[in-house]
């Protein structure tokens, strides 16, 4: 029974770290704002889910810390900033993309795909939970580097990079025993970053009255010129 | 001695996906209309109306050739055999295996071929673009199908209906991301193949967005009943395929008594009675595609059932 | 053996038939009664190579052996007749009688028979020869007169410039596959065949390739060259380009021998070159075999799709096959190196299969296509149309072939493609964590390829037989003669035969899986009811012979009790339409207009699509356009830059012609300095 037991723990810590993985992908083809936004925030839900499972079975009560900050600052607070900015900035239209949604999704299965292939051969001794988070994990950090490589939109780009971060949450509680203050100071940078960011696309626009980043760097190159 | 007792039972199944087909394509009907807050046809409509129409005379244009003629025929039969092949009531039946997931499937894929032939032997504009469609449908569906097939049977080390059921009733193999991600995919494939909203809508005419009313356009009468019976079975079939996979529970063993039995009949009916109320739901809560947005539905059912495969690998018990 | 013959010297009695045909071919060539007498014969010994290549495979003969004393000296040309040889042979010889029969009724139709009768017996000479021979001289020689008699028939009309193309084409292409082949039997002979010395040439029979084999990276290198030499026979991607060219500008029944046959000739090579002589090879080469064979299917099948003439239809599908023969092979590959005997056993057997398969039912369509051809004298399916009603027998038998073709339950596509599906499930039983990912995928992509063929075979069936006549000479077509008729009948009796009893030519493939991955499939007719059970009943099993009675009873069934118990009566009426038909048969969809939909989905990626719509405003009374033009990746991507590459060389070589003699000498000079000092470094 006992046998029965751990492996439906397992079975529910899979799932959600699964979860993770499959809002990861889905965030890489939602082409407009406030979906992506939208399943963002799903995201974090899932994922402080998955580290409340994880301190349920490893028995680690601070997790439970790093899930309640994870469920307040990216389920809640982030998303509720970000669809302030996106009606303010009047840009809930459709997401440009520098390539189409089909070979984006197939990027994002081949992805996923090459972490698994990377880390399965790697851990194969370690315990199967640590094993399996391990791969999820790299492959969400790899689907949030390919959400900002692939949106030309700022918006959309600070979301990769939140997404990018949920991943080293995952690997995080997956590899016990990892000190709270860590996870804290990695919510707080987490926190900053944003403001920067926010303040930053704020001021995109303000000069350039879009939030496209390639004007930014249509931008430089002139300067470049006129030096 | 085995022979006399299998026989009946692999009869029954045969009979009774045909024979409650209508009846589940009038509960969704019957949800639908009270969802639009209409009152609904009743719940036996469908058996009116395919009586109705098997006693009219057929209506058959002038240069419509044998294939025109036969195609029904070719397509109830097709459908028929393939929902009869998938696992209902009980596993282990007499000729289960004679035919495998992968197999259904390409029978399903059979009908296709004979109905969008038909579709083109008038020479008509809506039955060459019902057949055009359904076949760029098809294409990008039988893909995710096979995928969805390739992650089950992956985890299941069989490609055998009977066998996957019996093995998945148990419970043995948990809940896993694969199995999650196959359902999706499969619920979003079983929408494309049995032509309902969001890709197709099963009660347009007039349309240029119609796929599969387009290619049956020009039967009336008995053809069109015959059509219309493979399409409520297709509809069980997938019902039948959903439930045998997925929620295999009441599903009696290959060696049940008459209790058990009786018990899996009643637990199919329920699961396709409650599946046959979601759709409806799931379909009025969201509007038609356009046609070129169907490749981003399916290749998310495809990408999905690819991510099942993959997922599968990490999954304990490889 | 018959009467003394070792069943090898029957085989060469066959082909030196053959010879005879084709010489008196020549003979005869211009007169009228040359082409029966040159079918008739060619049919007759076709059919007794059939039956030698049966003995051998159903009594499972040991291998027999001739040398004769001609070819290299001291060596002489070694035959051999093994199973694998057998079963190729009965493919080949299979496909030659249906032609040849159906060439005696066809032929009569062709303008210039002198210049197809003689190479046709040399071509199906040269076929066999490559089949028989056992060493790699004897095996290049046939090879090239293989080529050269099909590069005859491909520019049989010389006078259309696209023949000429075709045929120039392929001229290149063949040439470039033999060095290749002939790199790899010198990568396989080693470094002792370059001397001749004392052994002779001895190092050059296969025999003794197989005694020693070569080191591993000579072996992998050698399955690349292989791939590329017998790949550009068989249609592989990116070296297909020559065959949808080629194939269509020959007489029909060439065509069906050059698609349905000749492209498995090139599988033979390199099954041969492969599996047989080369050794153990790495399992990494298994997956470039699988990854090549899951892209040449699904793009030969997307340019299949998007073609307007019927023949280049048909030569596009057979790249789509071909396609399918090499994941089964690759897939044997893996299986063998990882020693899953029988896994491999399946992915053989189901890639023999899918040959034997594809040789029936593409000879069937190409006849077909013939058949439509003599009867409207157009190719262009969009001049097509309706025909079902004015060649109803041939409008039969090529539904068939277009069923098979796509793979549907119960005809005989579907079970070798079944079959392959089988093997690809058994990949987690590969050592290798990248196949296990990499095979599934190529799973997904043969999905894609039988989906996509589905589709292109609606289209062409659709647009060719059914609908109405969309020009005149498509309304005044007339049924083909007996010959023809009965060529196609027999073919697609064949198609439903293999679909509906699969286990007896899985057995007869026994002895071949047996020798090539040292495994076979369980025996197949002693299993109840006559299922296909590639591994275990629990596994997966398929009964094509209950699902077609099935099929049969439920629409026998359903069509006598409605007829009987509800209505029969019929009232012939115009189309309905919505209540819009347009009475000119342009309104129809088109073959392009079907097309459309799987050309925009998959077009802009794959082919760089571009579509430009002209549409004149109201009050204009100009015509509307539209065009739309495809990029061949290929040629795109492989051959464009690689011909600008060789006229950018030749230019600057261009200038070595006009130089003083002084320079020359001095070229000369420095050239042979060079090689000196190269031979001084390595020793």
């Amino acid at each position: 029974m006992a046998a029965g037991t751990s492996t439906f723990l397992f079975d529910i810590a899979h799932l959600l770290a699964g979860g993770v993985l499959v809002l990861s992908l889905m965030l890489l083809v939602q082409d407009r704002l406030t979906a992506v936004i939208n399943v963002f925030a799903l995201q974090a839900v899932v994922l402080a889910l998955s580290v409340g499972w994880q301190s349920l079975v490893q028995g680690a009560p601070h997790l439970l810390v790093t899930a309640l900050i994870t469920l307040l600052a990216k389920a809640l607070i982030i998303p509720t900033a970000l669809h302030r900015i996106v009606r303010k900035l009047d840009v809930h239209r459709e997401i440009e993309r520098v390539i189409g949604g089909g070979p984006t999704m197939l990027a994002g299965l081949g992805l996923v795909a090459l972490s698994i292939l990377v880390v399965h051969p790697v851990v194969e001794t370690a315990d199967p939970v640590a094993r399996e988070d391990f791969a999820f994990a790299l492959a969400v950090v790899l689907l949030g580097l390919l959400m900002m490589i692939t949106r030309r939109n700022a918006v959309s780009q600070v979301v990769g990079f939140m997404s990018l971060e949920n991943g080293l949450i995952l690997a995080a509680t997956g590899a016990k025993g990892m000190p709270l203050v860590v996870e804290v100071s990695v919510a707080f940078s987490v926190l900053i970053a944003f403001i920067v960011f926010g303040v930053f696309v704020f001021r995109i626009r303000e000069r350039f009255d879009t939030v496209d980043v390639n004007v930014l760097e249509r931008f430089r190159g002139e300067q470049r010129e006129h030096l | 001695m085995a022979l006399i007792l299998d026989l009946p039972l692999q009869l029954l199944q045969i009979v009774l996906v045909v024979a409650i087909a209508p009846l589940m394509m009038g509960v969704t009907r019957k949800v639908r209309a009270r969802l639009l807050r209409r009152v609904g046809p009743p719940l036996l409509q469908p058996y009116h109306d395919l009586w109705k129409l098997m006693h009219k005379e057929a209506v058959v244009a002038d240069n419509a050739s044998w294939v025109y003629r036969r195609a029904p025929y070719a397509l109830f039969a097709i459908t028929w055999v393939a929902a009869g092949l998938v696992p209902t009531y009980a596993t282990g039946l007499l000729f289960s295996w004679s035919a495998d997931l992968i197999a259904v499937v390409a029978l399903l894929g059979t009908g296709r071929f004979v109905l969008a032939l038909a579709g083109m032997d008038i020479g008509t504009a809506f039955g060459g673009i019902g057949s055009s469609r359904e076949m760029m449908i098809a294409s990008l569906a039988e893909p995710a199908m096979l995928m969805i097939s390739f992650a089950v049977a992956l985890i299941a080390g069989t490609t055998q209906l009977s066998a996957i059921a019996a093995l998945f009733s148990t419970g043995e193999v948990g809940v896993r991301v694969s199995l999650g991600l196959a359902l999706l995919a499969l619920i979003m494939v079983g929408i494309a193949e049995n032509a309902r909203i969001p890709i197709d809508n099963p009660s347009t005419h007039l349309e240029l967005t119609m796929v599969h009313e387009a290619m049956i356009l020009e039967y009336s009468g008995r053809h069109l009943a015959m059509i219309e019976l493979a399409a409520q079975v297709k509809l069980v079939l997938y019902f039948s395929l959903i439930a045998c996979l997925f929620v295999p529970f009441g599903i009696a063993g290959s060696d049940a008594g008459p209790l058990h039995l009786a018990l899996g009949i009643l637990a199919w009916l329920a699961k396709l009675t409650l599946f046959a109320v979601l759709l409806p739901i799931a379909e009025t809560s969201v509007a038609k595609m356009r046609v070129f947005r169907y490749p981003a539905f399916l290749g998310s059912a495809f990408a999905a059932a690819a991510l099942a495969v993959f997922l599968r690998f990490v999954s304990r018990g490889f | 053996m018959v009467g003394g013959m070792s069943d090898v010297a029957i085989g060469l009695v066959c082909i030196a038939g053959f010879f005879g045909i084709g010489l008196s071919g020549a003979v005869l060539g211009r007169l009228r009664i040359a082409t029966p007498i040159v079918y008739g014969a060619s049919f007759v010994v076709a059919l007794a190579a059939v039956a030698l290549a049966l003995g051998v495979l159903l009594g499972e003969a040991p291998p027999s052996m001739v040398v004769l004393p001609i070819g290299l000296p001291g060596t002489g040309a070694h035959f051999r007749l093994d199973t694998l040889s057998a079963f190729f042979v009965l493919v080949v010889d299979l496909g030659a009688a249906a032609a040849s029969f159906y060439g005696i009724g066809y032929g009569r139709h062709e303008p210039e028979p002198a210049r197809v009768l003689p190479f046709y017996g040399a071509f199906l000479a040269g076929m066999n020869l490559v089949l028989l021979a056992a060493d790699a001289f004897t095996f290049l020689l046939s090879w090239e007169f293989m080529s050269l008699a099909s590069w005859a028939l491909v520019v049989v009309h010389h006078r259309e410039s696209a023949s000429i193309r075709a045929g120039l084409l392929y001229l290149l292409m063949a040439s470039f596959g033999t060095l290749c082949l002939l790199l790899a039997f010198g990568l396989l002979a080693g470094p002792g065949a370059a001397i001749g010395g004392t052994a002779g040439f001895d190092h050059l029979t296969f025999a003794h390739m197989r005694a020693s084999p070569p080191a591993e990276i000579f072996a992998a290198l050698a399955t690349v060259l292989a791939l590329l030499g017998a790949g550009s026979k068989a249609g592989l991607m990116p070296l297909h380009v020559w065959l949808p060219l080629a194939h269509p500008a020959a007489p029909s029944h060439v065509s069906a021998l050059l698609s349905g046959v000749m492209t498995k000739v090139g599988v033979y090579a390199f099954v041969r070159i492969v599996f047989d002589v080369a050794g153990n090879i790495d399992p990494w080469s298994g997956l470039v075999v699988v990854i090549a064979g899951g892209t040449t299917a699904v793009m030969g099948v997307l340019y299949a799709v998007m073609q307007r003439d019927l023949k280049r239809l048909l030569a596009y599908s057979t790249v789509e096959n071909v396609g399918i023969v090499f994941i089964g092979l690759g897939l044997a590959l893996a299986f063998r190196a990882a020693g899953q005997g029988p896994a491999a056993a399946l992915a053989l057997a189901a890639a023999f299969l899918h040959v034997l398969n594809h040789s029936l039912f593409k000879g069937l369509l190409f006849f077909g296509a013939g058949a439509v051809l003599t009867a409207t004298g157009e190719r262009d399916t969009e001049k097509l149309g309706g025909l079902v009603h004015t060649m109803p027998h041939t409008a039969v038998v090529v539904l068939i072939g277009c069923m098979s073709i796509a793979a549907l339950p119960p005809l005989n596509g579907f079970v070798s493609e079944w079959l392959t599906f089988q093997a690809i499930l058994m990949s987690p039983q590969l050592p290798q964590w990248g196949l296990k990912f990499a095979v599934p995928v190529v799973g997904a992509l043969l999905a894609l390829a039988a989906a996509l063929a589905g589709a292109c075979f609606v289209k062409a069936y659709g647009i060719v037989f059914l609908g109405r006549p969309r020009t005149p000479a498509a309304a005044g077509a007339h049924e083909v003669d007996g010959f023809s008729l009965a060529a196609m009948t027999a073919l697609a009796t064949l198609c439903v035969l293999i679909g509906i009893l699969p286990g007896v030519v899985i057995d007869m493939l026994a002895p071949l899986t047996r020798d090539l991955a040292g495994s076979a499939l369980p025996a197949q007719v002693e299993v109840p009811w006559l299922s296909v059970v590639p591994i275990a009943q629990s596994r997966s099993s398929y009964n094509g012979l209950v699902v077609f009675a099935f099929l049969f009873c439920a629409a026998l069934m359903a069509a006598l009790a409605v007829h009987r118990l509800a209505s029969k009566t019929t009232r012939k009426s115009p189309p309905w339409d919505c209540g819009y038909p347009l009475p000119s048969p342009r309104t129809q969809y088109s073959s392009a207009s079907f097309a459309m939909p799987i050309r925009r989905v998959f077009g802009s990626v794959v082919f760089g699509l571009t579509e430009r719509v002209d549409m004149p405003r109201p009050g204009d009374t100009r015509a509307g356009h539209f065009r739309y033009r495809l990029r061949d990746p290929a040629w795109r991507f492989a051959y464009g830059p690689l011909a600008r590459f060789v006229v950018r060389g030749a230019q600057h070589l261009n200038r070595l012609q006009f130089l003083t003699i002084r320079r020359y000498l001095a070229l000369v000079f420095a050239a042979l300095v060079v090689l000196m000092l190269v031979v001084a470094a390595w020793r």
